[in-house]
């Protein structure tokens, strides 16, 4: 079977597919923002107890592979009588490893904010939580968007092994379509083209974008 | 609550063991092919053939913007629709192995870029073939700053070694599974793994560091 005859007759699959990756991207993209910021942050802290549960977290997830992790969320946590479903499972999994590696990048954007800001916001009497509000956070997300860029094709890519646990995403009916098929070079090279596209022609640019807007929003154009 | 049983944790040790080596394996395997080919992919970008750059270039973005495990089906599958039949272990190895030299190519152009231009300069002076000056001027002093880069990608070729389970390479996750849908029971297995993947990546990740110190402070940097 040709290509085009065969994208005429699969294509349904493939986009379907294709919606669910996305979706698990995006759930797993703010998961693992929300869990980089708050092991970042905590991980900075002058409370041991709280900087001792972001390095054990960060070591953990960072430690061992994103597989690992998605079987033991989906096979071994309903031993402990929290049942998840399969699709929460997935992207619970990928945004928390996401944001074992984001947690590292939020630390070094806020270190890298210079001790001068920090003197400045203490002199205007602002509160510790004003300052990393209103003067630190946004100076370190200027600084630390770059990364975040690789960090977010990372996730891209990581969204594939949740087929590993059944959910339908592009990766899935790759896998389904070429079992029933044998059209390996067809189906799966569609597959890697739609990857390829997702990462080079929406994640890369509108990451692109929002480190000229950040910038432009902290008057650094 | 925790129904972990020790005496199956001892019984099923000594499979994981024999499973660790293979994932070690693997991991090595794969190391040594992308170290090779990602030096010629950096080298091959390189050339005043602008065709063959842009190709290397494009082909190296399109490599690091699509999933591994997708790589691997396409390797693994996609030869025999041809008539090449590949084992497990050599689709793994070349997927694996090939993910991984544009991973590292890009560590070597990084490290090709930051020898000073008077060294490319004392080389031509020295009337050197293009040879002659990449082996014994530009690769020596390239490799010293690409250390840290490559040491940080054995680890991450260890820990996306569990992506060859899924086409039957008995790696680590490959094993637990079997131990798993034998006894049905997962606890143990799944545990046991990630345990495993932390006890060796932390060391390892805490001898690179060391190793990456060793070698700045001898080149006085």
């Amino acid at each position: 079977m040709g290509l085009y005859d065969f994208l005429a007759q699969y294509w349904p699959r493939l986009l379907s597919g294709a919606g669910i990756t996305v979706a698990q991207f995006l759930l797993a993209a703010a998961l693992g923002v929300a869990i980089s910021l708050c092991m970042g942050l905590m991980k900075l802290s002058q409370n041991a107890l709280l900087r001792g549960t972001a390095v054990t977290y960060i070591e953990i997830f960072r430690g061992t592979s994103l597989v690992v992790q998605l079987y033991w969320i989906f096979f071994v946590l309903p031993l402990f009588g929290l049942t998840i479903e399969k699709f929460t499972a997935g992207y619970l999994a990928v945004g928390m490893n996401i944001g074992a590696y984001g947690a590292e990048l939020v630390r070094g954007g806020i270190l890298s904010v210079p001790k001068g800001q920090w003197e400045a916001a203490l002199a205007i009497n602002m509160s510790p939580a004003q300052r990393m509000r209103r003067i630190i956070l946004p100076q370190a997300l200027v600084n630390m968007l770059p990364p975040w860029g690789n960090l977010m094709i990372e996730l891209l890519k990581g969204t594939a092994l949740v087929s590993l646990i059944s959910v339908a995403d592009l990766m899935f009916e790759a896998r389904q379509i070429n079992a029933s098929t044998f059209l390996s070079a067809q189906v799966f090279g569609a597959a890697l083209v739609i990857y390829y596209v997702l990462a080079r022609f929406l994640v890369t640019p509108f990451m692109r974008w929002l480190e000229r807007h950040m910038a432009r929003k902290l008057g650094r154009t | 609550m925790f129904d972990w049983k020790w005496d199956f944790t001892w019984e099923i040790l000594p499979r994981l063991v024999y499973a660790t080596g293979n994932t070690l394996i693997a991991a090595g395997a794969g190391y040594v092919i992308a170290v090779v080919l990602g030096l010629m992919l950096a080298l091959a970008q390189r050339t005043p053939s602008k065709a063959l750059t842009f190709t290397v270039r494009e082909f190296v973005e399109f490599i690091r913007s699509t999933p591994l495990i997708l790589q691997i089906f396409f390797v693994f599958y996609v030869g025999p629709q041809f008539g090449i039949r590949l084992s497990p272990w050599m689709s793994g190895m070349i997927a694996i192995g090939l993910h991984y030299a544009c991973y590292l190519s890009e560590v070597y152009r990084g490290g090709i870029e930051s020898v000073p231009k008077g060294q490319w300069e004392a080389a031509i002076a020295l009337n050197m073939t293009t040879a002659q000056k990449y082996r014994r001027v530009i690769i020596p002093q390239a490799i010293p700053p690409a250390l840290a880069g490559m040491g940080n990608y054995l680890v991450g070729i260890f820990k996306d070694t569990p992506m060859l389970s899924v086409i039957g390479v008995a790696e680590l996750i490959h094993t637990a599974n079997a131990i798993g849908s034998e006894n049905y029971r997962f606890l143990e297995p799944y545990t046991m793994v990630g345990i495993i993947f932390l006890a060796i990546s932390l060391p390892a990740a805490g001898v690179i560091r060391l190793f990456e110190g060793y070698v700045r402070r001898k080149l006085g940097l």
